[in-house]
């Protein structure tokens, strides 16, 4: 299978390692994901007002361009571009009118026909390759590693755009178990990591990455699994911060899910650059004798 | 309902509205009707932000009620990202983050601003990734 892939500006830049390992692992799968042409910035967040129709914009842009590669269905790693994407999406087909709108505002792109189907790479893995097909390529079971999975927000909520339950998700429990680990559930699993405080109020992300990390670590995990480029900016860089803030402070690796699949996978760990987080995750999986280079 | 101190704003403080304008103008950006809340606080439990915040968001609704434009000076309305939990667990399906984003435009269609982005060092700015930088401009800058 061929999929057409939508980056987003920092799977470019600060999440490269996310990309390239899930580039890798759609190899090991036997499927190819190509990075679609002339994509642009989703803009992060959709807009919230009922009248701004501009902040739909970049998101169908991108879409119509999709759509003009002739394809209809599109991959996206990060999960605020793939709740973006979704947003705008949901509202030109509930609402013809605003579509017709912003057709007539882009003129010189062609008219979104509204074929588009987004995919988070998650929701691809687990509704379209099945995580049992995964289960029988695992090479390196992760035995022996505690686990929590952490969802954050946008991949559950609004529920319109959700790709599980809002509150009690089972997506990456159900792959650790695929992957061999141990789940350590966590009532914070859902919970906002603080998201753009990070720029303006460093302090209050530390905050929620060590209420997140603590408890983590009170029920035994050894690391945090989630999917969000800026979570993982939060709860391992902010995180490893709250050293500043907290006595009790004790530091805890954080690893997106494609890095856990490659590593589970065989696939050569350097696409993981485990050098780019704050907090070194390669350590535990040595520890565990999971890998050794 | 007891009255909170609320920090000030010279600039917020300058947008009056007449009886019952408020409420109107945050249902005709937000889509949501305010009238529906009972005040049953689920929005409060849940709002990984309410220790920090000077009204509860239950609060805030009820302000807007009331025609009480100091609401537009408060913290809460700046604290909330849209995560979007309220809006998922409120019994009467009334969408909060909605309303907590059209407090922030009635703020920015002002053309006041609420960030300092521009005193990041280089250092955070270069680590910091973009979709965090993207997002704060398209919730604090008009």
């Amino acid at each position: 299978m061929k999929m057409l892939y939508y980056p987003g500006c920092t799977l470019k830049t600060s999440a490269k390692n996310l990309e390239q390992s899930a580039f890798k692992i759609m190899e090991k799968l036997g499927h190819e994901m190509v990075e679609m042409d002339d994509w642009n910035c989703c803009g992060v967040v959709s807009s919230l007002s009922d009248d701004d129709l501009m902040r739909h914009l970049a998101p169908l842009r991108s879409l119509i361009h999709v759509e003009d590669q002739g394809d209809d269905k599109v991959i996206t790693l990060c999960d605020m571009c793939c709740n973006t994407l979704k947003q705008t999406n949901l509202r030109v087909k509930e609402r013809p009118e605003d579509l017709e709108t912003l057709n007539a505002f882009m003129d010189r792109e062609n008219d979104y026909k509204g074929t588009v189907t987004i995919y988070h790479f998650l929701e691809f893995l687990r509704d379209e390759i099945g995580f049992a097909t995964i289960k029988k390529l695992v090479k390196n079971p992760l035995k022996g590693m505690k686990i929590m999975p952490y969802y954050g927000c946008m991949m559950l909520r609004p529920r319109e755009v959700a790709i599980d339950d809002a509150e009690d998700p089972v997506i990456l429990s159900d792959l650790l178990k695929v992957l061999g680990a141990e789940v350590i559930d966590n009532p914070f699993k859902i919970e906002c990591c603080g998201s753009y405080h990070t720029v303006e109020n460093k302090e209050i992300v530390s905050n929620r990455a060590h209420r997140i990390t603590n408890f983590a670590l009170e029920r035994g995990a050894d690391a945090i699994m989630l999917s969000c480029p800026l979570c993982r900016f939060n709860i391992d860089v902010r995180g490893k911060e709250a050293e500043k803030y907290f006595k009790d402070y004790k530091q805890i690796p954080v690893y997106y899910y494609t890095q856990l699949i490659a590593i589970a996978l065989g696939i050569d760990p350097t696409v993981c650059k485990f050098d780019e987080h704050a907090v070194d995750p390669s350590l535990l999986l040595k520890k565990k004798g999971v890998y050794v280079k | 309902m007891a009255k909170k101190q609320l920090p000030k704003n010279k600039e917020i403080s300058k947008i009056v509205f007449k009886k019952g304008e408020l409420v109107k103008e945050v249902e005709d950006l937000s889509g949501e009707n305010l009238f529906g809340c009972y005040q049953c606080g689920t929005c409060s439990a849940g709002c990984p932000y309410v220790d920090d915040m000077d009204l509860t968001p239950d609060e805030v609704i009820r302000y807007v009620i009331l025609d009480r434009s100091e609401v537009l000076n408060s913290k809460t309305i700046w604290l909330c990202s849209a995560c979007f939990t309220c809006a998922e667990r409120c019994p009467r399906d009334i969408n909060i983050t909605k309303i907590m984003e059209a407090l922030r435009q009635i703020v920015l269609r002002k053309k006041i601003d609420h960030s300092n982005a521009h005193k990041t060092t280089k250092k955070e700015r270069e680590k910091i990734p973009q979709i965090a930088f993207v997002s704060l401009f398209r919730k604090n800058i008009g």
